[in-house]
């Protein structure tokens, strides 16, 4: 990284040579015949044509991308450099569980011609390094040694390798014409796709018939013929290799953003974020299971000019309008099986529609799905990867978890408003300041992919992975029976916040979903790592959370599952089911199997019914049966005489074929020790964690990080509402209703709400004032002179008896005496007991069954000092 | 003209009774609370937000009894649908822990109010479990910006912590602290303590917003209270009689005996709602011929409400009952309040009708017996023994709920008492 770090300062020159010899019109682009290139400084320029073997900037320096050269072209204000080249692939690029299709050992100069398409071929020319020699196939391979030649012998089509057609290696520069970037999807099915349809629908977009997909696809592609498995397995290669191009492309961008970012600070380079070494990293961890080799491409990732950027733009649009029949794996899979019969015309088999049924195909659907978020978290993985700290566990190596926690991370850097502001962030973060090498229009590309991919990505990164609720809308709403739960809808919309107070206080509602939970990393690194073995290994366990209220444990589980639906989604670990349920939440603690299987199965039994079906679903094996999580929020509420329920739960997992996780949360730590019979306590096993109530700087980085740049509160402020929560409680909750209702005062206190500034100190101690402060003695302070005159007279009573309890009668010979002292009329019994009464309601008093009269005892609820107090400085 | 000028008058008594009583019988809210203007603004602004921009929130309005606290909060609630944004878009729900004393009764409740689709005509579907997946289900399938708040109005919010495992508030806490429906819980308890009934959870859930209404009003603006309360509205349609009312006001809040009156009422309680009584008392001895509320009658009001209870049942009871509880009182004396039975009363009084056998029959012991039961009956003595089957009549402990004062005053007052017992009844040790 060191040394390609200080090659990369000595800056490369490049000037087209010759003079233009071809123009496109539709591409408005020129071709060349040779580019120079020269090192500054030095006098040799080195002489690049089409037909020769090149060596292409990626972020490892050790090995650089190899490409043949097919053409150069540039744009009219010869800005832009481009490059059409053939690539080549070193053995470390192909995917781990690939290499041994090989079947020998592999020459460490050996480069294979690659024939997948999940490569743009189109780079910018500025990033070609130097040229090598290249070897035919029918030498031998020589001494290991002589670094500048490479040798080809076999091709690699993303699935096997094949010995190489020795037409392809023919010195064919021109030959290849400039065809617009090969589409990547066949153009046939691209009319059918409407852009606009994109965003919003997505995220519930079914299966793409996989029949319709392959027909397409062999009908439109002409170099290779490959089946639609073939296909994903090129895309999913591609999905987190970045591209060739891209790794390129990214660099360039991120020169280009150098110009923006401040001059003295020379932030660690951060080369080519694309490829190799991310790549091997993540395929390494990635590719041990069979699956995982079949992924569905980032097209995104291929943008190269304008028409790659709209194939990419096609593509998700024309495979949602195949999917929509499907009902994707939130239904039952005869459903899917059938619409795949109707919609495929050639007759597929049985075994077709098995495969079709496979979870890798139903992966890939959802993969597209989720693709544009997933574009913008491969960049900002392979950006950051050497960054991440080295002291990880092996299992969060995983790419999944790494994504995470990155993104964590990243939350935390940067509190960028957007995602799109979060993604040039990074660019500018990570650049150095080095000239601007990028045309300015092949910027406004870059820019534009990127807007386009950080709005998708935040708008499914924001959805929330619940499955949607279940409830059918019947047909006749009238009856009871088949009701649809629902508020009316408001006649005039909500008003949106109109000031930056109202802003804060909206983002400061504990309702409002940050998009990250900051100050809980390794809980949820330690839940994730959990959840994710078990769901990988198909296989059950129990976990119990504790922690007192308000320190994030629902909320940590289900940015757990959110994460992990990401991942499911995108096919890196299995796709499962999550089921919560709450103690709370329902009536009785057996109304939790009917919950359960309610939201497994939209079947609504009783209860006795329900753990009957439960059981047998359980512990019955099943084909194709996905792991279900199981979130059991209050658990201690779930607690029977007999504890059949817990014990359910928890045996459950244990069974072999249940596929089950369950997570519970409770408050206490020792729940499982002080509530549950050993049977239980055992099967709950020993996975526990406890949530600490959150630290003052935790709490100050949740308030900071959910007011996000909005600039509404003084540091100082911030800081005390932190310190004083954290030393109160530690409940997040409470910090965040603290800081809202100091906005209020804040915008009370002065006259224009528009005008309203910061939130200050003194906004924040009124706040506090207010919640934490004890009525008590306010109350007794705006008492009656009679209610204070019996308050006295119950101290006295006390004083003289020497017990904390005396009954009215004895006080009220006490309040005659002091009434007579104060030179009050006496009052009647009746009246006296209706003073008591009245403390006695405002529990400044505790009192006994009125019923008794006289004779009931009476205590203080206050401590005799507060009482004094109050009293006294009522008098002064 | 004479009769006429009398209905007259008397349709203008009877107006200003009706206009009067409105005001203190609650009927009529206030055109503005006195006294708890900022209380009224943070609640207005908060359920203004809930209702405008759909936030969440969740409040306690908390102060003594007759303090004002559904006051308030209709005065708010008025002013909130008088808007015209507001009017047609918040779902208020009323509960009242007096009415809905478990969380069933509540559930169907609320489910009746927001009248949602399992509701036909007034009944409400479903079990129990299926009302709670109901209603929670349509607050989750709710979103802050389109669909109705819902203000949940809890009124004597203490008594609902006593449900079991408090499963309403907590959901409905939980849906004010979620992005669901967009909802307001307002409370409303007397109780200066009640963040300690709620469970940890529940508690960390509520936002820990008190508005406390305590009045710390003085005896000058509990007076001019008085003397709006009683004055007429300037829409009153005779003026002349306008003017007369409210200057004999003027004057019957100047008088020295009126004021000691509203100065005794005022040491006892501050709230308005035990004024409103006395005020109440007064008014009704206007009548067609004394137009006006004079001193007397304030004074006759207080007397009334002043009286102690138990002084009346004194009045009623016979000679018998009363020598027993005479007999009792020395009783007391004697052993410092410990508690004593029938034998002992029997004795005490039998010693007496020795000393003073001329005065007065000598009963049997059945008569007394009766006379002693039909004492526990009127609730004089208690049993102290929550065991009463085992022991006999004659040996149960009893305690007298009696304070010497005001057996004293009921033997003044009792008409044509023997003096002899009146004398048993002053001399110190039987």
């Amino acid at each position: 990284m060191v040394r390609y770090f200080t090659r990369l300062r000595m800056r490369r020159i490049y000037k087209w040579g010759g003079r233009p010899y071809i123009f496109d019109r539709k591409l408005k682009s020129y071709g060349f015949e040779y580019l120079n290139m020269s090192v500054e400084g030095q006098e040799a320029v080195t002489t690049v044509t089409p037909g020769q073997y090149i060596l292409i900037e990626g972020n490892d320096d050790e090995y650089p991308f190899v490409a043949k050269l097919l053409k150069f072209f540039g744009d009219e204000s010869h800005k832009q450099k481009k490059a059409l080249v053939q690539w080549f692939l070193r053995l470390s690029e192909v995917p781990q569980n690939k290499k041994l299709l090989l079947g020998r050992s592999p020459h460490p100069q050996e480069i294979f011609y690659y024939l997948g398409r999940a490569c743009d071929n189109e780079i910018n020319a500025e990033s070609i390094l130097g040229t090598v020699q290249h070897v035919p196939e029918d030498t031998p391979f020589p001494e290991p040694g002589t670094k500048d030649t490479l040798y080809v012998k076999l091709s690699w089509d993303t699935k096997a390798f094949n010995v190489l057609d020795p037409v392809l290696m023919q010195d064919t520069p021109a030959s290849t014409p400039p065809k617009p970037a090969l589409p990547l999807f066949p153009p046939c099915a691209s009319p059918t796709a409407t852009p606009v349809s994109r965003g919003p629908v997505r995220r519930a977009l079914p299966t793409p018939d996989p029949t319709v997909m392959r027909r397409a696809g062999s009908v439109s592609d002409t170099r290779a013929t490959m089946s639609a498995g073939k296909r994903s397995t090129l895309e999913a290669e591609s999905i987190h290799s970045a591209s060739k191009l891209s790794a390129s492309k990214i660099l360039s961008a991120k020169r280009r953003g150098s110009a923006a970012d401040t001059p003295g600070v020379r932030k660690k380079l951060q080369l080519s974020p694309g490829k190799k070494m991310t790549r091997a990293d993540v395929l390494c961890e990635l590719l041990d299971e069979e699956m995982e080799s079949e992924k569905v491409i980032s097209l995104k990732l291929s943008s190269s000019v304008s028409h790659s950027l709209q194939h990419g733009c096609s593509l998700s649009p024309m495979r949602s309008g195949c999917k929509t029949p499907n009902g994707q794996r939130r239904f039952p899979w005869k459903l899917s099986s059938i619409s795949l019969d109707r919609l495929s015309p050639t007759a597929l088999g049985e075994q077709d529609l098995s495969r079709a049924t496979t979870p890798s195909r139903r992966k890939e659907s959802a993969m597209a799905i989720r693709k544009p978020a997933l574009g913008v978290l491969a960049e900002e993985d392979s950006e950051d990867s050497p960054m991440q700290p080295i002291a990880l566990t092996p299992r969060s190596k995983r790419k999944s978890a790494q994504l995470v926690s990155l993104r964590i991370r990243k939350q935390l850097n940067l509190l960028d408003n957007t995602q799109k502001l979060i993604s040039d962030g990074d660019d500018d973060c990570f650049v150095p300041s080095k000239k601007d090498l990028q045309s300015s229009s092949d910027s406004e590309e870059e820019t534009m992919v990127r807007k386009t991919r950080g709005r998708n990505g935040k708008a499914s990164a924001r959805t929330p992975c619940k499955t949607p609720s279940k409830k059918v809308c019947m047909v006749t709403p009238s009856t009871p029976r088949h009701a649809t739960p629902s508020i009316p809808s408001r006649t005039v919309p909500a008003r949106q916040p109109g000031n930056i107070l109202e802003e804060a206080r909206a983002r400061l509602h504990v309702s409002s979903v940050p998009e990250s939970l900051p100050c809980r990393e390794q809980e949820f690194q330690d839940i994730y790592n959990f959840v994710e073995s078990k769901v990988m290994d198909g296989t059950g366990g129990c976990m119990y959370i504790s922690g007192v209220p308000g320190t994030g444990k629902t909320a940590t589980i289900h940015e757990v599952i959110r994460c992990l639906q990401h991942a499911s989604d995108m096919d890196e670990i299995p796709t499962f089911r999550f089921i919560e349920i709450n103690g709370m939440k329902m009536t009785d603690p057996h109304q939790a199997y009917v919950q359960i299987l309610q939201k497994l199965t939209d079947q609504k039994v009783t209860a006795d019914h329900a753990a009957a079906l439960l059981e047998k679903r359980f512990s019955n094996p099943a084909p194709k049966k996905e792991t279900t999580v199981l979130l059991v929020d209050e658990l201690d509420l779930l607690w029977t005489r007999k504890q059949n329920v817990m014990y359910n739960l928890f045996d459950w997992p244990t069974r072999r074929h249940a596929r089950l996780v369950v997570l519970t949360i409770a408050n206490t730590m020792d729940l499982p020790e002080r509530i549950m019979i050993n049977r239980v306590a055992s099967r709950l096993g020993l996975t526990r964690m406890s949530f600490q109530p959150y630290s003052f700087k935790q709490l100050q980085q949740i308030i900071t990080s959910r007011l996000n740049k909005v600039k509404a509160f003084e540091e100082d402020a911030l800081q005390l509402v932190s310190r004083k929560v954290a030393a109160l409680s530690g409940d997040a909750r409470r910090c965040l209703d603290i800081c809202r209702r100091a906005t209020e005062i804040c915008e009370h206190s002065t006259s224009h709400p528009s005008s309203a500034g910061l939130v200050r100190m003194n906004h924040v101690m009124e706040a506090l004032d207010e919640m934490f402060s004890s009525s008590y003695i306010t109350a007794i302070r705006c008492a009656s002179l009679q209610e204070q005159l019996f308050l006295r007279a119950v101290i006295a009573e006390f004083r003289r008896l020497g017990l904390e309890e005396a009954t009215f009668q004895q006080v009220f010979v006490q309040h005659r005496a002091l009434s007579r002292v104060e030179g009050l009329q006496p009052i009647s019994v009746s009246e006296g007991l209706a003073v008591c009464q009245r403390l006695g309601a405002c529990r400044l008093l505790l009192l006994e069954a009125s019923r008794l009269d006289m004779l009931q005892r009476v205590r203080l609820n206050v401590s005799q000092d507060d009482v004094l107090y109050a009293l006294k400085a009522v008098r002064d | 003209m004479c009769t006429l000028s009398r209905q007259r008058k008397g349709s203008i008594h009877e107006l200003v009774q009706m206009i009067l009583r409105e005001r203190f019988c609650h009927q009529r809210l206030p055109e503005k609370p006195v006294g708890m203007e900022s209380q009224h603004k943070h609640l207005l602004e908060l359920l203004r937000r809930t209702a405008v921009h759909g936030e969440s929130n969740s409040v306690l309005i908390v102060g003594p009894r007759g303090s004002g606290k559904t006051m308030l909060l209709n005065c708010v609630l008025r002013e909130l649908l008088e808007v015209k944004d507001v009017n047609k878009n918040v779902l208020p729900v009323h509960l009242n822990g007096l009415l809905q004393t478990d969380d069933r009764i509540a559930l169907k409740e609320i489910t009746r109010q927001l009248n949602l689709e399992n509701v036909v005509g007034d009944k409400v579907f479903g079990s129990f479990a299926e009302n709670l997946a109901f209603l929670l289900e349509a607050l989750k399938k709710g979103d802050r910006s389109s669909s109705r708040p819902v203000l949940f109005i809890l009124d004597e919010f203490d008594l609902f912590a006593h449900h079991k495992n408090q499963t309403l508030l907590y959901n409905l806490l939980d849906v004010s602290q979620s992005a669901q429906a967009p909802v307001a819980v307002i409370g409303l308890t007397c109780r200066l303590d009640v963040l300690e009934l709620l469970e940890k959870r529940v508690k960390s859930r509520f936002s820990h917003r008190q508005i406390h209404l305590l009045s710390s009003l003085s005896f000058i603006q509990y007076l001019d209270n008085v003397r709006s309360q009683l004055s007429l509205p300037q829409d009153f349609p005779d003026t002349n009689f306008y003017d007369e009312w409210n200057d004999g006001i003027k004057t019957l809040c100047e008088d020295q005996s009126v004021v000691d009156v509203l100065q005794r009422h005022y040491n006892s309680s501050k709230d308005f709602r035990s004024l409103h009584l006395l005020l109440m008392l007064a008014l009704s001895r206007v009548s067609a011929s004394k137009p006006a509320i004079k001193p007397t009658d304030l004074l006759e009001a207080s007397r009334v409400c002043m009286v102690d209870s138990k002084a009346n049942i004194l009045h009623g009871l016979s000679i018998l009952e009363l020598c027993l509880i005479i007999a009792m009182k020395h009783l007391n004396d004697i052993y410092e309040g410990e508690p004593f039975n029938f034998q002992m009363v029997h004795n005490e009084f039998k010693k007496f009708l020795q000393r003073k056998s001329h005065s007065i029959h000598n009963f049997d012991k059945p008569v007394v017996i009766k006379a002693f039961e039909h004492l526990q009956q009127l609730e004089l003595i208690k049993s102290m023994d929550s065991s009463t089957a085992k022991i006999q009549k004659e040996y149960q402990l009893m305690k007298l709920l009696l304070d010497h004062s005001q057996i004293m005053e009921a033997l003044q007052k009792y008409p044509q008492c023997p003096t002899d017992v009146k004398q048993w009844a002053m001399s110190a040790f039987g």
